[in-house]
């Protein structure tokens, strides 16, 4: 039976864990905890959103998982490795001013790409192109793009180099609701055509119930795990059916937020 | 009717040079040359071969103590500016040197280089070399983190991280400030060239006023030098349209 009942569901190997991670800011001369008592697993090319009150750590988390910070306790891995730095197969997606100006769509896709062949280069930037639905605009400096284009370049920047993971930090927070609701669904595609595991920070309850797979609510500061919430409906989600609404109900209450408002 | 637009200020120009010439024919006192006699004086000094040769040494000398100051400076300041703390060390020296007028300097330029080229030089390298560092330190602290934090993200080496994040962000404001000490170059060169050599556009202005009281002489070249001064800020601010600099300038 157990036997059966392993060989059906599909067995994923633990990509990201974060065990007891705690991490404290000085200021002033103090010693401020951000986050306490981290524990998580991420299964390889699982989709998770982390929600939770600004200022609760969530962004510190990911530039804990990024390597971009070091834990004042505990410990993150990745495929059982200490995280120790920022890595290239692991690309943060900013929410503003993450391309670089004086590059073209082109020259900002094929960043990470120094080391490739030009062939391979150019393929790998056309392929990117058209991923993210850049046609067109190859040539085009990111101050001629709209808000929503330059985080598809950025998205599209960070996918070039084959990451295994993408952090993506409010990444759409700054687009307006219509581009937002689009740019979910970009993602979402490209999160279908090449699996990849993506942590994705939002305070949009609405965006982490459409996106993912599972939500990790962090309580406010010191930010600690709250709830981990399992999103079963599949892609692409009806975003006013009966489920959905109950899983997002459900969030808001596990947030505190539940008829407020 | 664009045309009109554009020949206003002109146009404009060309009231003020009747109404002096007419000031001067009713006050013939000598307090100034005339337009046409200024216009003659730049007639002269073509004739004699004397304006191409002093533009010449005027440029040559700003150009050297301008690049010479450059080369180290920026340098330096991106360096100082990367590290904070080295800045923290050297700015109160920093902040003592930089209020000295260059032309402070004119004595001990010449004690050290004699009266000559070298002594020009030194006193432009010396008035570029302050604001070319300021810029170039500024400039660094204000590149965003994301920026830096793209760059460690993707495994750049140093080399790497220099040449593709750290140059390419601070070029837009290292332009303007080289366009601002340009202006000053241009200012010391004069000052310099009174005192510190035998030749150049600030040299032809006061041998006019020793060698004979040639006030038109004196007009001719304070003409020269500010539509020189002009074209070399004309010359830096179009680097400014450069498309891959150009973010540097959006107001956002």
């Amino acid at each position: 039976m157990s036997a059966e009942a392993g060989m059906l569901a599909p067995v994923r190997d633990v990509k990201l864990r974060m065990e007891r991670v705690g991490m404290a800011f000085e200021r002033d001369g103090k010693s401020v905890s951000v986050l306490e008592d981290i524990n998580l697993d991420v299964s390889d090319g699982e989709f998770i959103c982390l929600v939770g009150p600004s200022g609760c750590g969530k962004s510190t988390m990911l530039n804990l998982m990024g390597g971009f910070l070091a834990p004042t306790q505990g410990s993150v891995t990745i495929d059982n490795q200490v995280v120790r730095g920022p890595d290239p197969r692991r690309i943060l997606v900013f929410q503003e001013r993450g391309v670089f100006p004086w590059l073209t769509v082109e020259g900002n896709i094929g960043f990470g790409l120094a080391k490739l062949s030009r062939a391979e280069r150019r393929e790998r930037i056309d392929h990117y192109v058209q991923m993210v639905r850049l046609q067109g605009f190859e040539h085009t400096f990111p101050s001629d793009l709209s808000g929503g284009m330059q985080q598809r370049l950025q998205v599209a920047r960070a996918l070039a180099v084959d990451p295994d993971i993408l952090y993506l930090d409010e990444p759409f927070g700054a687009l307006d609701s219509i581009t937002r609701l689009l740019m979910r669904g970009e993602l979402l595609r490209i999160w279908q055509s090449e699996r990849r595991t993506i942590i994705f920070v939002t305070h949009d309850v609405d965006e982490a119930v459409q996106l993912a797979d599972r939500v990790v609510v962090l309580s406010a500061r010191p930010g600690k795990i709250q709830d981990v919430l399992t999103i079963g409906i599949l892609h692409p989600r009806n975003i006013s059916s009966a489920s959905y609404l109950e899983h997002r109900d459900d969030l808001l209450k596990k947030i505190g937020l539940a008829y407020t408002a | 009717m664009k045309l009109l637009v554009r020949l206003r200020p002109f146009a404009f120009i060309a009231v003020l040079l009747a109404i002096w010439q007419v000031a001067v024919n009713r006050h013939p006192a000598q307090l100034l040359p005339g337009p046409l006699g200024v216009a003659h004086g730049i007639g002269d000094l073509l004739k004699h071969g004397l304006m191409l040769k002093y533009v010449v040494a005027s440029l040559f000398r700003v150009t050297w103590g301008f690049l010479l100051a450059a080369v180290i400076a920026i340098p330096l300041g991106l360096t100082i500016g990367w590290y904070r703390r080295a800045g923290m060390a050297l700015s109160p020296l920093v902040q003592v040197f930089r209020p000295i007028s260059p032309l402070a300097w004119i004595p001990i330029a010449i004690l050290w280089f004699g009266v000559g080229d070298l002594a020009a030089i030194f006193l432009i390298f010396v008035g570029c070399f302050f604001p070319l560092m300021l810029t170039a330190m500024s400039a660094v602290h204000n590149i965003p983190a994301v920026y830096v934090n793209v760059g460690r993200n993707f495994g750049l080496s140093a080399a790497d991280f220099i040449y593709r994040v750290l140059y390419p962000a601070v070029v837009p404001q290292l332009i303007i400030g080289s366009r601002i000490t340009l202006g000053i170059a241009w200012l010391v060169v004069v000052a310099a060239e009174m005192i510190a050599v035998n030749s150049g556009l600030g040299f032809l202005i006061i041998d006019a006023r020793n060698a004979g009281n040639r006030y038109d002489l004196v007009i001719a070249g304070m003409i020269i030098i500010g539509t020189i001064g002009l074209l070399l800020d004309l010359g830096m601010r179009s680097l400014e349209r450069v498309k891959s600099f150009r973010w540097g300038y959006s107001e956002d």
